[in-house]
Parts: structure tokens; sequence; C-alpha cells
């Protein structure tokens, strides 16, 4: 594998776009400028018709630029020949598009063929590549793609645009023809490869919540491919450029901008008063009178919460570990907060928020929630003001 | 006009694999079984003088070895014209013209076979093998011409886009994905072509080509009514015998992975 420290993606720079088709008056792309930051993914998203999809085709030049350039890694593709160009580009697309009469390891070979990659290393690279996504080799390797999942067509179509090793990645729709259950699987996987190999990705996609899931960051693009607005997902759901982009964005801004963040990044505050649990009920009832307490959380030997405790009951109580309610859903410091308000609203205010060690380390409400979309929007409506 | 032979294998109306299994043993046997019946009836029934000059092994298996070698002929010149004539047909450049070449190979396919191969002796003033096996090609043409240009334009657009999009070159694309995913429709074409090439090779007597039409017209003329039913049975045992061919080709020959 290569080192994980290394980004192997490279910069694409568009400077001034424009594809105009013989016989039509308006350009079907309009002067675009953008530059897509070497080993992340950018997401272009936009309604249908408006020339997100032509674009990117413009990059591996499946459609010729009318004018404009554009380079990859500082080099001038439209020099390239084309084929050689696009045996460096990966290319991925929806419903796979793999050949129905090859099998998966053929398909994966294409590419490496292509490039005149000798026998040996090629199957060695197939196996390589359907670890990577997740097929085992033994198993799949001479199956036709209609034997498979659409989920693993889709994989084996995310193997051969990766077989070869390319810097870029251009996934055109890619996951937009299978059920949502498995397109949630296949957008964690692609997260999970891309913090691995650092490809530069361009993404196409009309669906919103996909962009705000896989961005670094999201180009919402009007008619002609415009750009309306070119950010990572948090700016854009704070702050929506134009009421274009904030229509894109849709209903329910603040609930998606809340799986972005996660709760280790939002101020929890330790304010339970926790008892051990062998604690006697009437040091803890003690201890709760004189803070003037009416819950306490109990806590086992390695500080992981167990139970919640009303100080009426440990009058009665003869033991901590049986009395009072058990602890219902808590929040890990690696949660979003989009997990964390489920739980806060399951379970009445507020939810415990426990640590990678799954030990107690502090409380999360309501409150918290909201002040922290508050303090974002303010924070991107200023700097978009300072700009 | 514009229908287009679609790939049928063994299939049979019912789909089911046991039919397809009986039917790839029984077509043969069928043909076995009827030419053999008439050829015993025929060799040992008392054949007059007449009878026997064309009802003798040497005799019967030329002008079999006739016919299909005009049938072979006809099939090497169909493929060898109407698949490459197809495949340029679904250029992008040449298709405006594909309707001129549709409609040439129609107008062969409509005009009667006979007449097609007299005007094509008339003109050339040929005769022997390849006076028949020309005009009984173009007449056979269009079955493979059309199915070639159907087979490839029923390629998904998106893994054409596919292959080029991940590097491969126009001829690449073309060579390892359209035509690969055409067979199925091409051999099916083929199989057409060569059930209408064997029939029409009975024809090929009148421009001195030989075949077994030419025991049936012997039979008609000297009016000797055993010559003419083997000669007949014999064309239709072939007939049915290369459509058994072209079954056995579409079934084993056609892209894997499809079903």
């Amino acid at each position: 594998m290569a080192d994980t420290e290394n980004v192997s993606g490279v910069e694409i720079q568009l400077d001034n776009v424009t594809k105009r088709y013989p016989g039509s008056r308006e350009p079907a792309v309009r002067d675009v400028t953008m530059t897509i930051p070497a080993g992340k993914i950018v997401i272009l998203v936009g309604p249908s018709g408006c020339g997100k999809t032509t674009t990117m085709r413009m990059i591996n030049r499946l459609i010729e630029p009318s004018s404009g350039t554009i380079t990859i890694g500082g080099e001038d593709a439209l020099r390239l020949n084309a084929d050689t160009l696009r045996r460096k580009v990966g290319y991925a697309i929806q419903q796979a598009g793999l050949f129905p009469h090859f099998t998966v390891a053929q398909n994966i070979s294409v590419v490496p063929g292509l490039l005149g990659w000798e026998r040996g290393r090629i199957n060695d690279r197939v196996d390589e590549m359907m670890d990577l996504v997740g097929l085992d080799p033994a198993q799949y390797r001479d199956r036709f793609p209609r034997q498979l999942s659409g989920g693993q067509q889709q994989r084996v179509g995310v193997a051969r645009a990766l077989a070869a090793d390319p810097p870029v990645l251009l996934m055109d729709e890619p996951f937009g023809a299978v059920d949502p259950i498995t397109r949630g699987n296949l957008q964690d996987e692609l997260l999970r490869l891309q913090t691995d190999l650092r490809k530069t990705i361009v993404f196409v996609t009309h669906d919103f919540d996909e962009a705000v899931k896989l961005g670094d960051k999201i180009a919402v693009l009007g008619d002609q491919s415009t750009i309306q607005q070119y950010d990572t997902p948090e700016a854009i759901l704070a702050n929506p450029a134009n009421d274009m982009v904030a229509g894109f964005v849709g209903a329910g801004a603040s609930l998606k901008q809340l799986t972005l963040l996660r709760v280790r990044d939002v101020d929890y505050e330790d304010i339970a008063l926790t008892a051990p649990a062998d604690e006697s009920p009437a040091t803890l009832r003690q201890r709760m009178i004189e803070q003037n307490r009416t819950y306490a959380l109990v806590l086992d030997q390695r500080r992981r919460p167990l139970r919640w405790v009303h100080v009426r009951a440990l009058s009665t109580a003869s033991s901590l570990t049986g009395a009072g309610t058990p602890v219902g859903d808590s929040v890990s410091t690696q949660s979003t907060l989009h997990d964390a308000l489920e739980a806060i609203l399951a379970e009445g205010g507020h939810a415990v928020v426990t640590g990678t060690r799954g030990e107690y380390v502090g409380m999360i409400d309501i409150t918290t929630v909201t002040d922290t979309i508050k303090q974002l929007r303010e924070e991107h409506e200023a700097g978009s003001a300072a700009s | 006009m514009s229908s287009t032979t679609k790939p049928q294998g063994f299939s049979t109306e019912s789909g089911s694999r046991r039919a397809d299994r009986i039917r790839l043993l029984a077509q043969p046997a069928a043909v076995v079984v009827l030419v053999g019946a008439v050829l015993v009836w025929a060799f040992t029934r008392n054949n007059d003088a007449i009878e026997a000059e064309s009802i003798n092994a040497g005799v019967l298996l030329t002008k079999t070895g006739e016919h299909l070698l005009i049938t072979a002929v006809v099939a090497a010149i169909v493929t060898g014209i109407a698949v490459p004539l197809g495949v340029l047909l679904t250029r992008s450049w040449a298709r405006p013209v594909a309707p001129l070449f549709i409609a040439i190979a129609n107008i062969g396919q409509a005009a009667p076979a006979l007449g097609v191969l007299v005007l094509f002796f008339l003109w050339t003033e040929w005769e022997g093998l390849w006076c028949a096996a020309l005009p009984i090609a173009f007449y056979s043409l269009l079955p493979v011409l059309r199915n070639t240009i159907t087979g490839i334009e029923s390629v998904d657009p998106a893994l054409v886009d596919a292959g080029r999009g991940i590097g491969m070159s126009s001829s690449g694309v073309l060579f390892r994905i359209e035509l690969p995913l055409a067979v199925p429709l091409v051999l099916a074409g083929l199989r057409t072509a060569l059930v209408l090439a064997v029939g029409t090779a009975t024809l090929a007597f009148f421009v001195n080509g030989g075949g077994l039409g030419e025991l049936v017209d012997t039979g008609y003329k000297l009016n000797r009514v055993p010559v003419l039913v083997v000669g007949a049975v014999l064309a239709v045992g072939l007939a049915l015998i290369v459509d058994w061919i072209g079954a056995v080709l579409e079934e084993y020959l056609g892209p894997k992975g499809l079903a």
C-alpha cells in the first residue's frame, strides 16, 4: 500500500472552460473556473440538466471543451492524447458500466492491460483491488457482473476505476442506482478508501445529502454549470450564498449540519453528580442534599455510566447497583451531533457523553446543540461579510 | 420488413431447458431417420436404367457436395461482406448512408431469387458455382447486415461510454465490447441467411451450378418420381441440418455472462 501520509492525488484546474454545442445558442457550460485541490473530494451538485456531468466529462475529455484550459497536476489535459489521458484518470459511472461478457477480474484488468502491465502484476493487482473494495477474490474473481448484486457491481466499478492507481478519480452519480441502505454503505466505504488513498475525486450527484456526507468541498451549480457557491459543506449549510443554493440545500439545513459535527467539537460539560457503584446509598444521599441535587449518575469501577438515581429512592435502597433506572442512550465523543440530538430527545432533555473507552466524560443537552448551530451561523455570516 | 431476427439458440416457446435438450437431439435424429428411410426405399426398389443413372451413391454425394459448397461459399461471402459493412454503417460518420445500404439489401431479398439468379447470368454470362453463389449471397445478405447493425446499436451506450472513459480506443471498444456483445444477433442473422442460402441453392442448376435442384429437375423432366423425391428430401434434410448447426453455433459461440 501507498504511504498513507502522502496525498496521491493531484490538483485539477479549470480555467474559463466553456462548452458550446453546434446549433444551440446558449452554451451548455459557460466560463467555469475552479480549482479542485489535490487529495480532496469535490462534489459537483446541481439540478438535472445544469451541465454538471458535462463539466466533469470535459476533465477526461469524453467531451471536448469549446474553449478554456484544463490542467491536471500541472499538465495541460487538452494537449495529451485523449486515450492516454483517460488511462490516468479513473472513471466510475452509474450502474457501474461493467462489461457484461467480462468476468470481475477481466473488468478490473482492463486499464492495467491497456497500460501494458505484465500478466502476473495484473493478477496481483486484481486481488489487491478486490480486497480493497471488500470482495473476496477467491469467491468473486471469475463471476460475471450479472451474478453480482447492484452494490457489488458498484464496488467492482470502483475497483476498475482505481486499478491503475490513477491520481484522479471521476465519479458520475456512481451510487445513484442502488437502494438507500447499500448507498449508505458504499458512501462509508468510499470515505474509508479515501482516508488511505487520498485521491483527487470529482463526484457528480444531484443528491445534496450525499454531497454533504462525502464532500470536502461542494460546488453548487446552476444553469450552464455556473458556480453558485463553492465551499465546504459546513459553510454552505450555515450560510447559503443565494436563493438558488438555499433552495437546493432545502429544508432541514440545520439538521444536515448536525451530521457534520462531532460531539467532541462542542462544549459538553461535566455537570452530573457521579457516584461509584460501591458507595453506600446513605452517604450519596447526604452528598446530594448538601449539593442540592435531585439526580446522581452511578458509575462502575471503570467509570462507565450505569444508572440514574433519584434522591428519594436512596432512602429505601440497600445498594446503588439496584436503585433508580438504567442509563438508556448515551453518546460517545465520536458521535455526530445528529445522533446526540436523537439521544437527547429519547432521554428527555440531556444525554450522557462517554469517551473512547466508554467512560463518563460529561453531559450534553438541547441548549448545547442549539448554541452550536447559532454560533456556526454567526461565524459563517461574519466570514462572508468580511470577504 | 424492419423486423430483426431474434437470437433463438435452442430455446423453444416454453423456454424450458429440457425442451432445448430434446430439440438439440431430436432435430438431427429426425433428419437422419427421414433421409435414411427415403434412401433405403430408393436404393432397394427396382430402379430402371434412367433412375439408376441418378440414384447411386456417387451422384447423390456429388450433388450434395455441390449443394454444400454453394452454401459454404454463400456463407463466406455474406459474412465477409455483411458483417464489416454492418460495422462500418454503425460508425457515426456513416450513419447518414446506412439507410441506402439497407434499402439495397432489402431489394436483394424482396426480388425473387430465381429472377436475381437469371438476370445475373444474363448480365455476366458466367455459369457454374460463382454465377450461382454471388446472386444467392446478395439475396441472403439482408438478415446478417441488418442484425449486425441492430446488434451493435443495441449495445448499451453506457458501456461504450465506460470503455472510452477508462481509456480504450474506439477500435478497442468496437472489437472488445461492441462486436462481442453483437455476436448473438449476428449469428441469428447468419443462421437465417444460411437457411435461405440452402433453400435457394436448389435453383443453382439453372445456371449450371449443380446441387440437389438438379435431381429434382431430372426427376420432373423425365417423369421419374423416385429421383424427384430423393432430391427433394435431401434438400429438406440439408436445410434442417444447416439450421441445426446454426443453432449450435448460437448456443456455444455467443459471449458468456449474458444469461
